[in-house]
């Protein structure tokens, strides 16, 4: 009986804090919409896109345990496409100046959120393509056939020029992406990836990466499951591909190379390789430190000497700090642990359940 | 019962199982003993359908199995704790129970099997919430054990349980494998401890580089010569 009434007070209490996060959350970024000026807005909407990319490559790398990298790849679709379908004729005939765009195109213009979604599908279309095909293969095999897909991807959207406009890239773009919309994808996908990894499918999804044999004797269809989930994830960074695109309302190529993959596995494995929490965190985090962190690009007195300012400097201490976490600490920021109201009530934040029970049953 | 006949499965250019024949009757232990690389756990897998057989048959109360998908089988009713555990390790042990009733979906039946498996292991239901990694090597095989159970199987296939546990334990396990058939569960037991198997065994086959030797009962081949040598250390 008392235990009984503990756990429904502690479910009461969660839902409570949850409703409560949710409008203080809510609250918040209406007073940061009117509060910041555009150039911390920037960084600000740059956190959610980053939060998607992140939460996207931690679905396929940290909980199905299967190493891509072609994230990239699938954001440039993603990218191109919302772009292209959004963009007015007149925007279009503007930026083919070599070549004129293909007829078909010329005249498609949709809002963004069809846009973006076709965008999301057609990348996660490509993503179900490549991953019936690689994904029998294993651990560093992967992990090179996505990368070169990734690549392929960038030379193809480089010389398709009646499409993609080649290497002069697409500018002048609506700049659709606003805080609202920015955020709103990022709670929205979010709280997708929560149920997602909570249904059974995600427990599959888990299984796979901590013992793929006995999961296969379980009765789980390990290489279904697989593409599922790197369909899924592709889907995610297409969409996070268009939301960038409407955001530097200015895409080309070059910004899809591999290394942008690197930035986004930085991401999940300083917040840790299989936690949503962590993704979250960590994405936020880097980003600001990205900005916060400028000042190491340029002139810098550092007592005994005087720099003239080295372009990159900023990445040396990503590059750093990565080695530090991987040495030092591997599972990174969260592990794979969550947020949970309980951890908090553990950690002495809270009033602990049998406190908050012992008022209950008087 | 469980009826496979001149089951054939190559590795590449090795010749694993050479057309071997046996027969489980329902509500039974059979064991399968023989040394490393003999082809017990290609046999095992190739039941299951994690191993592609290129011949023979394995037919299932009267139904041919070879060939079907791993999920069919397991809904079929036969199901394989393999070969060192392979419990999910970053998964809580309620987690893993639930993978075990994964080609399942009547829920409550699920929660009445998963009380059965903590009555049968109460270890498992103190550390319900704790990730399988955590567990001693004893701990994982029952929850190995416990997980296959969640299938609700009419067969059982183990794969060397008692592989690398300590004797105490092997017991225990040993006395669980009979608990198991005791509740009508048939099992087929794949050991390298030839001794403790032959004793829970009704029927025991002697597998020897990819075919089967001879079998006979569990009392037989205990006090066989060739297998007193081979397999017990006896001169």
């Amino acid at each position: 009986m008392n235990t009984l009434l503990t756990q429904n007070d502690t479910q009461r209490r969660d839902r409570m804090l949850t409703l409560g996060a949710a409008v203080i959350g809510l609250g918040l970024l209406f007073a940061f919409d009117s509060m910041f000026d555009r150039f911390t807005m920037q960084i600000f909407k740059l956190c959610a896109i980053n939060v998607i990319l992140a939460l996207s490559l931690n679905l396929i790398n940290g909980f199905t345990g299967l190493f891509s990298l072609g994230h990239a790849g699938f954001m440039a679709v993603g990218a191109y496409t919302c772009a292209i379908l959004s963009m007015s004729p007149e925007q279009k005939e503007a930026n083919f100046v070599l070549q004129p765009i293909m007829p078909v195109l010329l005249n498609v213009q949709m809002p963004f959120l069809p846009s973006l979604l076709i965008g999301g599908l057609l990348a996660g279309f490509i993503g179900w393509v490549l991953g019936v095909v690689t994904l029998r293969l294993r651990d560093d095999y992967l992990a090179i056939a996505t990368l070169g897909f990734s690549e392929i991807i960038r030379v193809v959207l480089t010389n398709a020029q009646t499409i993609t406009n080649g290497s002069l890239g697409l500018k002048g773009l609506p700049r659709f992406t606003t805080m609202w919309w920015a955020w709103g994808s990022a709670i929205v996908i979010t709280l997708f990836l929560v149920l997602l990894i909570k249904s059974t499918y995600g427990r599959a999804f888990k299984s796979i990466r901590d013992n793929e044999i006995a999961a296969e004797a379980m009765g789980i269809d390990v290489l279904n499951m697989k593409v599922l989930s790197f369909t899924i994830s592709s889907a995610l960074a297409g969409i996070a591909g268009g939301l960038l695109a409407h955001y530097l309302t200015t895409i080309d190529p070059k910004q899809f190379i591999f290394l942008k993959t690197f930035d986004i596995l930085l991401i999940v494995v300083l917040g840790g390789i299989g936690s949503i929490t962590g993704s979250i965190v960590s994405a936020i985090v880097v980003t600001v430190l990205m900005e916060a962190l400028r000042f190491l690009d340029g002139p810098l007195n550092l007592g005994f000497m005087v720099t003239n300012g080295i372009p990159g400097l900023r990445m040396v201490f990503f590059s750093a700090l990565l080695m530090i976490v991987v040495i030092f600490r591997q599972q990174g920021l969260m592990g794979t642990a969550e947020f949970s109201w309980n951890s908090l009530a553990r950690i002495g934040l809270l009033p602990k359940r049998g406190q908050k029970s012992g008022k209950g049953v008087e | 019962m469980l009826s496979i006949k001149n089951l054939s499965v190559h590795y590449g250019g090795i010749h694993a199982l050479h057309g071997i024949s046996l027969d489980v009757p329902a509500g039974q232990i059979v064991t399968l003993i023989g040394a490393n690389g003999a082809g017990k756990s290609t046999t095992l897998n190739s039941i299951m359908g994690l191993v592609k057989a290129d011949g023979g048959s394995v037919s299932w109360n009267g139904q041919e199995i070879l060939g079907a998908k791993t999920k069919t089988i397991v809904e079929s009713g036969i199901v394989l704790v393999p070969e060192g555990r392979r419990v999910f390790p970053n998964l809580s042990i309620d987690e893993n129970l639930t993978l075990g009733a994964y080609a399942r979906h009547n829920k409550a039946e699920i929660e009445a099997d998963r009380e059965h498996v903590f009555s049968l292991f109460p270890r498992l239901k103190e550390r319900h919430k704790q990730k399988a990694g955590t567990l001693s090597g004893g701990e994982q095989q029952m929850l190995a054990v416990g997980r296959a159970l969640m299938s609700k199987p009419k067969v059982l296939m183990m794969d060397e349980p008692s592989l690398g546990l300590a004797p105490l334990i092997v017991g225990m396990i040993f006395d669980i494998i009979r608990k198991i058939n005791e509740e009508g569960v048939t099992v087929l037991l794949v050991e390298q401890n030839a001794k403790a198997a032959l004793e829970v065994a009704n029927t025991g086959y002697v597998m020897e580089t990819g075919s089967i030797s001879f079998s006979g009962s569990g009392k037989e081949l205990l006090a066989d010569d060739r297998v007193r040598k081979a397999y017990l250390g006896e001169m």
